[in-house]
């Protein structure tokens, strides 16, 4: 028969129609408004999968986010999605999942070898023994997370999309429970913007499933009612499937929005899978609800045992019928509900088992339907083999921590359980409160605020609906006001409010002298009564050591029904009260984000984005190697076909020397200066000299920090009287603009001086070689570039091959070169144009690793290359850079500090290896010892290779390296070490080619 | 994440901003600082543990610089104001 367990009518489910699914490879049949869960009950399926380490037999034993046992593996292919709760996962046609932690089927399982194991296993267990030796556990990981139960991860990128988004209200709610509704009825009455979000598909929480009147009328219709105005104020948004994961600072909390997860997945132009919401809210109210509590007794694992609450909630919600014979097993009054309604499915109800003694209204009103109601008494152990088969219980002596007399069996395949109610305290903790012990109702409750929010209903430990609904109102009231919304008062949900009994704290119940069976406090992750136990005597006293050591609420459920008893029974062991001990931290998310909504849109090519050139394309066409610059990609090298990278940079050199080559400088970081006192801050932020730069000249700087270190060079133009234009390192743009920023703002707000970055506004192409003049000539330009009409440092305007120009006879390869800045619009013109009038002399684009070469042969250094924030212009050999004469510039004093004067600093020198051939690696060390074996470390280390290359203009290899006391070591002979020998090389000048600059005029 | 009112623009989200460190950090006359006072503007602050008065920069936004006076325990933002004033009464 389909679906035994459906009950012939009720719930919130579509009845009308069937969605096929399969489970363990098996199809089963359920209707739209099921989870798995439900479905999987409807079907009689109970055995859902094996536990994380022991293996043993499990099933459902909840009705939401708080699932710690029916863990499923959901999906195939790219679209597996590991780790899901069942309880969680809302049925479509098609859905595939599987148990998790079995093999070869739930059914026959090799692994529950570990459940005969367990006692072999206690907490601790792989700490005491995989990690010693200590490499020991890098071969034992493998074998062991293969073994402990985690769901597979899909190896396929991901197909779906997600995306984020910012929103801004005056009162965000979560939960869509009665008092969240209630709550965003008050606020969103008052015409405040209200964003109230469920995890849920449904709004309405408990009323989804309980019985009470509201207003006079059924909570169903109440629900309805609200829902239906609540949509129509504008200014209202119902937000369904919506998990709000996590509270920080100033009221910012993130929601996770899973628009197409209850569908079956499709690669579609529709909603993404899931948006992040990222919402700043002025006030907060927390109504996230309450998570009911298991028992700690012996073999509470089985499948068939079940918080009373989700039965209830198998039954009105989903119509089905979670077992045929049950026993209720509670410590408080809310179990009676779900009674009533197991009794009203026709489960036989076989006992009422209440730790409580005493008066108790609703025993008294069960026994007189004919219940059998055992007060004072309790469930202690459980029996089955995968299925739930009989319970054993007991009179509770006075303390609660011994039995009172004989024990009896009672057969039944279902125990609903009811240990209280723990509030969900997550949002509020994550906001940065402390929770507070509430000794009447055994529970966290939220303590003071510490932002602007407040916790409503069963999250503030309000448990009868009628102070649920109250407190609700109150708050969104309270939130519209605080938010600046004048508030009439508007009636507030009526209900008959309840008198409870009040429950009677029970934590790991009592078992037979001599019972064997484990007793469980966290299901998903195996941790037992006796593992804390053992935690406690080992000296895990602090519950935040005892939860790392026990992995108790460390699971895929983080605990959220296991954390309370956890720590009562640690309270216990440590002979200290439950407020003493505490709560470990709550940490977002509240339940698991994907990674993809973290992500968002930013992914593949949005990862990171590239940024381009206008001849980015073109270097591409014609096939430029490149190579990451800060979040450009420059051509590295162009290799011709049959070249390898050696050859090319060879051969692109030797055009740079002999005839041109074209290098597209457009990354180059270029700042628009303009103002009355440029000058000055010229002469601040550089080490040498401005005040006599003359309009169409431009001048080398050095950027110091004002710990005297080298921070960033480039060429500053002056353009006009007051207009100047600052080039910096390709790397460094946006810090130099943010850096003159900062000085001009901060300590020099007095001067006229308005920086603007111009990088991308120009495209830049730097024309280099001997005969670069007549390729520029030929390109067509209206200006005289002789040596005499345009010289080395001038600035000119110009219109090249048609197009306006700026050009500086400026060069970082030692070059006759023209630095040529066109609109980023003609760059691509330009280049091309400059191509084919180059073409007769044998132009070659040249990438960054020639140009690095070119550079290095000249000595001219590379901020960053051959400057690491501890090199200053005095280890660089620049002396000639600082202008004694000014009073001060960045980093004058912090160039007099003792260390940065001392002798035997490292210096930047030039190195020849004795054998020519050999490239010394970047990074290579130079030591104080001759050739040969080193001696035992730590060996003395004097220096290192910052810039090395082949100069095929030398015909052997050159390096720059910073040797301590290099300046004065001129002629001595270093040993460089490589990975496998040593090998010598001669000190001298870091200048190796055209040693009086003669090539740079042209 | 910080909500920042940016004397210049109002209420902005922290990521577009950009920290400064402590604030009113008195760059010595290097003239007359010895190599003490230099090392002290340059490396140490004094990481309040409580009120802290420093720098921010808008720098996703109009690209000024102004002061904060901010709780490091709570977050809370006592006081924003301009660069060059000095802190508001009791923040």
């Amino acid at each position: 028969m389909a679906q035994p367990f459906r009950l012939a009518e009720g719930g919130r489910i579509d009845r009308a129609r069937s969605v096929a699914f399969t489970f363990n490879k098996r199809g089963y049949e359920g209707h739209p408004g099921d989870t798995l869960a439900s479905a999987l009950l409807a079907n009689g399926v109970a055995l859902t999968g094996r536990s994380f380490k022991y293996h043993r037999p499990r099933g459902i034993m909840s009705a939401g986010v708080e699932e710690a046992s029916a863990i499923i593996q959901l999906g195939s292919g790219a679209y597996a999605d590991p780790n899901c709760k069942a309880t969680q996962i809302e049925l479509h046609d098609g859905l595939v999942a599987a148990s998790l932690n079995c093999w070869p089927s739930v059914e026959l399982d090799f692994g529950g070898i570990g459940n005969t194991l367990a006692d072999l296993i206690p907490a601790g267990f792989y700490y005491k023994t995989f990690m010693w030796p200590r490499r020991g556990w890098l071969a034992y990981e493998h074998f062991i997370r293969r073994a402990a139960g985690l769901g597979r991860a899909p190896t396929l990128p991901d197909p779906e999309r997600y995306e984020k988004r910012f929103e801004h209200v005056d009162v965000l709610i979560a939960g869509g429970g009665p008092a969240g509704i209630a709550a965003a009825l008050a606020a969103g009455r008052t015409g405040a913007r209200v964003l109230i979000a469920d995890e849920q598909s449904e709004f309405g929480g408990q009323l989804l499933f309980r019985d009470s009147e509201i207003d006079g009328g059924g909570a169903a219709d109440w629900l309805t009612a609200s829902l239906a105005e609540l949509s129509a104020m504008p200014e209202v948004r119902l937000l369904p499937r919506s998990t709000v994961a996590g509270y920080y600072d100033h009221n910012f909390l993130t929601i996770l929005e899973r628009l197409t997860d209850h569908l079956a997945p499709t690669i579609s132009a529709g909603p993404p899978r899931q948006r992040l919401w990222k919402v700043r809210a002025r006030e907060v109210v927390l109504a996230t609800g309450a998570i009911e509590r298991p028992f700690v007794f012996v073999n509470n694992d089985l499948p068939g045992i079940m918080l009373a609450g989700a039965a209830q909630s198998y039954i009105r919600r989903y119509g089905v019928r979670p077992g045929s014979r049950a026993v209720i097993f509670t410590n408080n009054d809310s179990a009676y509900e779900a009674a009533a309604s197991l009794a009203d499915a026709g489960v036989a109800l076989a006992a009422i088992v209440d730790a409580r003694d005493g008066a108790i209204p609703l025993a008294a009103e069960f026994r007189r339907r004919g219940v059998e109601v055992l007060s004072g008494h309790a469930v202690i152990a459980a029996a089955g083999g995968q299925a739930l088969r009989e319970v054993t219980v007991a009179p509770l002596a006075a303390d609660g921590a011994s039995l009172a007399g004989t024990a009896s069996t009672i057969a039944c395949d279902l125990l609903c359980v009811s240990g209280g109610w723990s509030p969900s305290v997550h949002l509020f903790s994550q906001s940065g409160g402390r929770v507070v012990y509430d000794e009447a109702e055994a529970c966290f409750v939220p303590g003071k605020s510490v932002q602007h929010e407040r916790s409503a209903g069963a999250a503030a430990a309000s448990f009868d609906l009628a102070a649920c609904l109250a407190a609700g109102h109150e708050a969104g009231l309270a939130a519209a006001r605080a938010a600046g919304f004048s508030a009439d008062e508007s009636p507030a949900p009526r209900v008959v409010p309840q008198n409870m009994t009040p429950l009677r704290a029970l934590w790991e119940v009592p078992a037979l002298p001599g019972a064997r069976g484990k007793k469980f406090v966290d299901i998903a992750n195996d941790v037992t009564a006796a593992d804390i136990a053992l935690a406690a005597r080992e000296g895990y006293r602090s519950v935040e050591h005892a939860k790392r050591y026990t992995t108790a609420g460390m699971g895929i459920d983080q605990g959220k029904t296991a954390n309370v008893n956890a720590l009562a029974i640690l309270a216990r062991e440590t002979a200290g009260a439950i407020p003493g001990v505490g709560t470990t931290t709550f940490r977002p998310p509240y339940t698991p984000v994907t990674i993809g909504a973290l992500a968002g849109r930013h992914v593949g090519e949005f990862y990171d984005p590239l940024r381009k050139t206008p001849m980015t394309d073109w270097h591409a066409a014609n096939g430029a190697v490149f190579e990451p610059v800060g979040r450009w990609r420059r051509p590295f090298y162009y290799p011709r076909a049959g070249e390898d990278m050696e050859s090319a940079i060879r051969r692109e050199c030797r055009a740079v020397r002999e005839g041109a080559g074209l290098l597209d400088a457009s990354t180059l970081g270029k700042i628009d200066l303009q103002g009355r006192d440029v000058v000055t801050m010229l002469d601040r932020v550089y080490t040498n000299g401005w005040g006599n730069l003359a309009v169409g000249q431009c001048r080398y700087g050095l950027m110091l920090k004002d710990d005297g270190m080298v921070f960033d060079d480039g060429v500053t133009s002056r353009l006009g009287e007051q207009h100047y234009l600052m080039t910096t390192t390709s790397g460094h743009a946006d810090a130099v603009l943010s850096w003159l920023e900062e000085w001009l703002q901060c300590e020099w707000p007095d001067l006229d001086v308005w920086p603007t970055s111009v990088t991308t506004q120009w495209a830049t192409v730097n024309l280099a070689g001997p005969r670069s003049r007549e390729v520029l000539q030929a390109a067509g330009i209206d200006i005289d570039i002789s040596r005499e009409g345009c010289p080395y440092l001038g600035v000119r305007e110009a219109v090249v091959a048609g197009i306006p120009a700026r050009i500086f006879r400026v060069s970082y390869t030692g070059e006759l070169s023209f630095e040529i800045n066109v609109a980023s619009r003609y760059g691509l013109a330009l280049w091309e144009a400059l191509m084919t009038a180059g073409a007769p002399v044998g132009i070659a684009p040249i990438g960054t690793e020639a140009l690095h070469v070119l550079r290095a042969e000249k000595g001219y250094i590379a901020v960053g290359h051959d400057t690491d924030g501890t090199v200053t212009p005095l280890d660089l050999g620049m002396r000639w850079i600082i202008d004694k004469k000014k009073s001060d510039f960045i980093g004058k004093r912090g160039l007099a500090r003792s260390d940065l004067t001392r002798a035997g600093r490292p210096q930047l020198v030039g190195l020849l290896t004795e054998d020519p051939a050999l490239v010394l690696p970047e990074g290579s060390q130079l030591v104080a010892t001759g050739l040969g074996k080193l001696p035992a470390p730590p060996v003395p280390m004097i220096g290192r290779i910052t810039s090395s290359y082949f100069s095929t203009t030398l015909g052997r290899s050159i390096a720059l390296a910073l040797l301590d006391g290099g300046l004065k070591r001129m002629g001595e002979r270093v040993t460089a070490v490589l990975p496998d020998r040593t090998v010598a090389a001669i000190v001298g000048t870091s200048r190796f080619y055209d040693l009086d600059g003669e090539r740079l005029h042209g | 994440m910080l909500l920042i009112s940016c004397p210049y623009c109002g209420a902005r989200h922290e990521a577009e901003f950009s920290p400064g460190g402590e604030a009113h950090i008195q760059r010595p006359d290097p003239a007359a600082a010895t190599d003490r006072d230099w090392a002290e503007y340059l490396y140490y602050r004094s990481n309040e543990k409580g009120l802290h008065h420093e720098r921010w920069f808008h720098a996703l936004g109009c690209r000024r610089w102004f002061n904060v006076a901010r709780d490091t325990v709570t977050h809370e933002i006592r006081a924003v104001y301009e660069m060059g004033a000095m802190p508001p009464e009791g923040a």
